[in-house]
């Protein structure tokens, strides 16, 4: 009897790890941004339900243009609606790449604090600065810290 | 103890020690809160049901106002 017991509690213990260890990993977060890699990163986490976020986008769509090629606008949408995160965008164009993030890996990864939240990324992907919300009073505040990451480009650290 | 008792007491009480963990990630991280974002999920999405809860709840407290609500008013009871 205690044997029996035994030994499918060991079953228990075991078919989980198994079915874990069979699982193909998801793809790294670092991939997700890989191709940005060199550039000062401007990385937007943004979703359809998030209102400050359609407030942002005009305000994004002019960052391309204003800093030039050494910086690359990137949206993080964290929707996990596919159809959601369409119609957002068909009300709110957005003139940069968007990456899909539905289960939330790539928000976890940087941990990020709120919605919306941007970070500037330097061109190792180290985080150089993050910011949650936006105010368009507060538009000059975030333009600084762009032009404060395109400064540090280049300091060998 | 007898050794057989040990061996199936012992991860037993390993995995009851593991289910008191339960609950201790609770929350919706701040990229997960779609659902907690919608018209119908906001504490006072009805205006009529806020108003008579707070009637409600007034009346029990024996006392009346402090709260806004789109319902009947701060003061009402």
């Amino acid at each position: 009897m205690l044997k029996r017991l035994t030994a499918l509690l060991l079953g228990v213990l075991i078919v989980p790890a198994l079915a874990a260890a069979a699982t193909p990993k998801p793809v790294p977060v670092d991939e997700a941004l890989k191709p940005y890699a060199g550039k000062i990163v401007y990385v937007d986490f943004w979703a359809s339900w998030c209102t400050p976020c359609a407030e942002s986008f005009p305000w994004l769509n002019t960052l391309q243009t204003k800093f030039g090629p050494k910086l690359v606008v990137v949206g993080v949408n964290v929707d996990e609606s596919d159809t959601a995160s369409a119609r957002f965008l068909k009300h709110h164009p957005a003139g940069f790449d968007v990456i899909r993030d539905a289960q939330g890996k790539i928000a976890e990864h940087y941990n990020i604090p709120g919605m919306p939240t941007s970070l500037i990324l330097d061109e190792q992907g180290r985080v150089l600065h993050v910011h949650s919300g936006f105010l368009p009073e507060r538009i000059n505040e975030y333009e600084a810290a762009i032009r404060a990451a395109l400064n540090h480009q280049g300091d060998s650290k | 103890m007898k050794r057989s008792s040990v061996l199936i007491l012992a991860p037993l009480l390993g995995l009851g020690l593991c289910a008191l963990s339960g609950c201790s990630s609770m929350g919706a991280k701040p990229w997960q809160r779609a659902a907690l974002s919608r018209p119908d999920m906001q504490v006072d999405a009805d205006a009529v049901q806020a108003g008579l809860d707070d009637h409600i709840y007034f009346s029990k407290e024996a006392s009346s106002g402090g709260r806004g609500f789109g319902g009947g008013g701060c003061g009402c009871n």
